[in-house]
C-alpha cells in the first residue's frame, strides 16, 4: 500500500491550533457562534466525507513527525496569546480539564472503572498543594507530583469496596465519596472550611510564575504565559503516558478486563490488579490537575470540587468520545470556553451541557471523535 | 442521656427514615424491572415538592382560603400525579431507548436528566435559586408525653409515610399490577411470553416509583417548611444509598436501608464526640464501609453470574 501523504495530518493540526487561538480571541458573540457552527459542520461533514480517516492514516504513517508538530502547534498557540491574560487563563483551564479527563479516560474508557468523584480527587490534589506550599519548602514540581500521589493513595481507600462491588454499586461508592469529601471540607476548620485556602504561586528554579515577563519597557507578557507553558508540559507528559498505556500490552489488558472480566481472567489476566492500576493512575492525574488548578487560581474552596463538577468532567469524557484522548480537546473547549464567550448561555450552561450529553448518548453514543478499533501492524 | 431525649431522637430519625424509604423504594423498583438506576430520582423528589408548592399557591390565589386538609390532599394528589407522568415519560424516552446499551449510559443519561430538572427549576421557577417557604398546612400543636414532645404534624406525616409504604407493599403483593411487576423483575422474557405487556409494566413501575418520590418531596416540604432546588441531589444520593444498603431490587431492603441511613445520620449527629456537622460524612463513610462488607446489600438475592 502506498504511504499516505503527511499533508492532511499537518493541515489538521495547524487548523486546530489556529481555530483554538481564533476562538479564544473572538470577542463578538456572533463570531463565536459562527465558529462553533463551522466547527460542527466541519466535524460532521468531515465524518461523512471520510476526512477523519484520511487524517488518521496520514498521522499514523508519519507519527514521528506529526506528534512533535502537534505539541509545537500548541506551544505556538500559547505564545500567540502571550499578552492576553484572560484568554491564557481559559486555555489553562482547558488543559487542566484535559489532564483530569485523561485520568478519567484511563478509568472509564480503558478499565471500565466508574468514577463519579473526579472533582473530589482534583480537590485532594489542590488541597495537598495548598497545604504543602504553605507549610513546607519542598520544590514545587515535587509538590505537584506529591499531590497526584496523595490523591491516588487516598483513592486507594475506595479500592476494597470498588473491587468487591460492580456496576451501580460501584458508582454509588464514588458518588458517596464525592459528597462526603465536599461535606468534610466544608466543616473542617483546619482546611479553611467553606472559605477555602490561599495558594502561593508556582516557582521553578528561582523563576516565580506570578511575575509578568518583561521583555523591555514597552513589552510585557502576561504571567499566565508561565502557567500555560507549565500546563502544556504537564499535559504533554500526561497525554504521552496515557497514549503509551493504550498502545502497549497494558492497554490491551485493560480493554480485555473492561469488555469481559470473566473471559479476561480465563486468559490469566488479573482483573483486580488492572482495575487498581487504572484507578490509581486516573486519580494521580486528577490530583495533578487539581494541583495545577490550585496554583493557577491562587485560591481554592470546597465549592470548586462539587458533585456537579465531577459530572462536568464526566460529560467532557463522554462528549469527546469515551476512551479517545484526542476528543478531550474539542469537548473541553465546548465545556470551558463556550459559556465564557457566549454570555447568553453562561447562566444556562449546566442545563445546556446536560441536554447536550443526553443528545449525544441517544444519537451518537461514540462522542464527537469516537475511539477507533485497535489496529495491529501487519 | 436520658430516655426521653433518646425517644425524641428516635422519633426524628423515624421521620427521616420514612422520607428516605419512600425515595429508596423508587430506586429499587426501577432496578427490579429494568436493572437500571434512574439517578434523576432525587430531582424528581424536588420537582414533586415544587409542584406541590406551585399547586398550593395556585389554590390560594384561585379560591382564596381553602381548608388546610383539602389543600394537603389536593397538593399531594397533584404532585403525585404530575410526577407519575414525568416518571413514565422519562422511562419511555430516556431509559427504554438505552435499555440495551451499557448500564453506565443509563446512569449517565438519568444523571443528566436530573441536572436538566434541577437547572430548569433554578432558572425558570420564579426566583428558583432561593430556598422557598413551603406552606404550613398541618396543625401546629403538640402533646407532651412526659418530657417527650410529639408534634401533630410529625405524627400525621409519619402516618402518611407508613400508610404509603404499607400501600406499596399491598400493591406489590396483592394486585395484578404487582404480580406483573414482580414477573417482569424476575424474568422479562418469560413474563412477555406469559402475556404480560413489558413496556406497559415498565412504564407503570416508573410512574409508581416517581409518584412515591413526589410524596416524599411533599412530606419533606411539609416537615421542614422549606424547599430548595438543590435538595434533590442529596436526597437522591441518600435514597440510592438506602436502596443499595438494603440490596437493589428488594423493596423491603430499601425500606430497611432508608431507616438504617436515618439511624446512621441521627447517631452521627447525637453520639459523635467531634461535631454534629460531620453527620453526613459519618453516614456516607458508613455506607462505603457497609458496601465493602456486603457488596450486594444486606438483603441481597443470591445470584450466580451468567457468562
Amino acid at each position: 500500500m502506498r504511504t499516505p501523504s503527511i499533508l492532511p495530518a499537518l493541515f489538521a493540526t495547524v487548523a486546530t491550533a489556529a481555530a483554538v487561538v481564533l476562538l479564544l480571541l473572538a470577542d463578538q458573540e456572533w463570531e463565536v457562534a459562527t465558529m462553533a457552527g463551522v466547527a460542527v459542520a466541519v466535524l460532521l461533514g468531515g465524518m461523512r466525507l471520510g476526512w477523519g480517516e484520511t487524517v488518521h492514516r496520514s498521522a499514523t504513517a508519519h507519527r514521528r513527525i506529526v506528534t512533535p508538530v502537534t505539541w509545537l502547534a500548541g506551544a505556538v498557540a500559547i505564545f500567540l496569546l502571550r499578552e492576553h491574560n484572560f484568554e491564557l487563563l481559559m486555555l489553562c483551564t482547558v488543559m487542566i480539564f484535559m489532564i483530569a479527563g485523561l485520568g478519567l479516560t484511563v478509568q472509564f474508557g480503558y478499565a471500565g472503572v466508574v468514577n463519579f468523584a473526579a472533582a473530589a480527587f482534583m480537590g485532594i490534589g489542590a488541597y495537598t498543594t495548598a497545604v504543602l506550599m504553605n507549610s513546607t519548602a519542598l520544590p514545587h514540581p515535587v509538590v505537584i507530583l506529591l499531590s497526584g500521589l496523595v490523591s491516588a493513595v487516598i483513592g486507594s481507600v475506595l479500592l476494597l469496596p470498588l473491587l468487591r462491588t460492580r456496576g451501580h454499586y460501584a458508582a454509588l461508592i464514588t458518588i458517596a465519596f464525592g459528597i462526603l469529601f465536599r461535606t468534610f471540607l466544608e466543616v473542617n476548620d483546619a482546611l479553611g472550611g467553606p472559605q477555602g485556602l490561599k495558594v502561593p504561586g508556582l516557582e521553578l528554579f528561582g523563576h516565580a510564575f506570578n511575575d509578568a515577563i518583561e521583555i523591555n519597557d514597552d513589552v510585557e507578557w502576561s504571567f499566565y504565559l508561565n502557567y500555560a507553558a507549565g500546563a502544556l508540559v504537564v499535559l504533554f507528559l500526561a497525554y504521552e503516558l496515557v497514549r503509551r498505556i493504550e498502545r502497549s500490552w497494558m492497554g490491551l489488558a485493560l480493554d480485555a478486563v473492561r469488555l469481559d472480566e470473566t473471559a479476561a481472567s480465563a486468559f490469566g489476566l488479573n482483573g483486580a490488579a488492572w482495575k487498581i492500576t487504572a484507578f490509581s493512575i486516573g486519580n494521580f492525574l486528577a490530583g495533578v490537575a487539581g494541583s495545577l488548578y490550585a496554583t493557577i487560581t491562587a485560591f481554592i474552596a470546597p465549592a470548586s470540587f462539587t458533585f456537579s463538577d465531577s459530572l462536568i468532567l464526566v460529560s467532557i469524557v463522554i462528549l469527546g468520545g469515551l476512551g479517545n484522548p484526542l476528543g478531550l480537546l474539542p469537548a473541553a473547549l465546548v465545556v470551558v470556553v463556550l459559556p465564557e464567550k457566549l454570555q447568553v448561555i453562561q447562566e444556562y450552561r449546566f442545563l445546556l451541557f446536560a441536554i447536550l450529553v443526553i443528545a449525544i448518548l441517544l444519537l451518537r453514543p461514540g462522542g464527537l471523535i469516537p475511539r477507533r478499533a485497535r489496529e495491529y501492524p501487519e | 442521656m436520658d430516655l426521653a431525649l433518646l425517644a425524641q431522637h428516635a422519633l426524628n430519625g423515624a421521620m427521616l427514615g420514612v422520607i428516605y424509604a419512600l425515595v429508596a423504594v423508587g430506586f429499587t423498583l426501577f432496578f427490579g424491572v429494568l436493572d437500571v438506576i434512574k439517578f434523576s430520582h432525587g430531582d424528581v423528589v424536588m420537582l414533586g415538592a415544587f409542584t406541590g408548592l406551585a399547586t398550593s399557591i395556585g389554590l390560594s390565589s384561585a379560591f382564596g382560603s381553602v381548608p388546610p386538609w383539602i389543600a394537603v390532599i389536593v397538593i399531594t394528589l397533584t404532585a403525585v400525579a404530575a410526577m407519575a407522568l414525568v416518571g413514565a415519560l422519562m422511562a419511555k424516552f430516556l431509559v427504554l431507548p438505552l435499555h440495551k446499551a451499557p448500564t453506565l449510559n443509563v446512569l449517565l443519561i438519568t444523571l443528566m436528566a436530573g441536572t436538566v430538572i434541577r437547572e430548569s427549576v433554578r432558572l425558570f421557577y420564579p426566583q428558583g435559586s432561593n430556598p422557598k417557604p413551603f406552606p404550613r398546612l398541618l396543625p401546629d400543636g403538640a402533646v407532651n408525653l412526659g418530657r417527650l414532645t410529639l408534634r401533630f404534624d410529625s405524627a400525621i406525616l409519619l402516618a402518611i409515610g407508613v400508610i404509603a409504604i404499607v400501600g406499596v407493599h399491598l400493591l406489590i403483593t396483592r394486585t395484578r399490577l404487582g404480580l406483573a411487576i414482580r414477573a417482569v423483575a424476575q424474568d422479562p422474557e418469560t413474563a412477555s411470553a406469559m402475556g404480560i405487556p413489558f413496556q406497559a409494566t415498565v412504564l407503570a413501575t416508573f410512574a409508581l416509583g416517581s409518584g412515591l418520590a413526589a410524596l416524599a418531596g411533599v412530606v419533606n416540604g411539609l416537615y421542614y417548611s422549606e424547599v430548595n432546588f438543590s435538595m434533590g441531589l442529596l436526597l437522591g444520593a441518600i435514597g440510592f444509598s438506602a436502596a443499595v444498603i438494603g440490596g437493589l431490587g428488594n423493596v423491603y431492603g430499601a425500606i430497611l436501608g432508608g431507616f438504617i441511613f436515618a439511624a446512621l445520620q441521627t447517631i452521627g449527629a447525637v453520639a459523635l464526640p467531634i461535631a454534629s456537622a460531620y453527620k453526613d460524612v459519618f453516614a456516607f463513610g458508613a455506607v462505603i464501609a457497609l458496601m465493602a462488607w456486603k457488596p450486594a446489600g444486606l438483603l441481597a438475592e443470591r445470584s450466580a453470574e451468567r457468562v
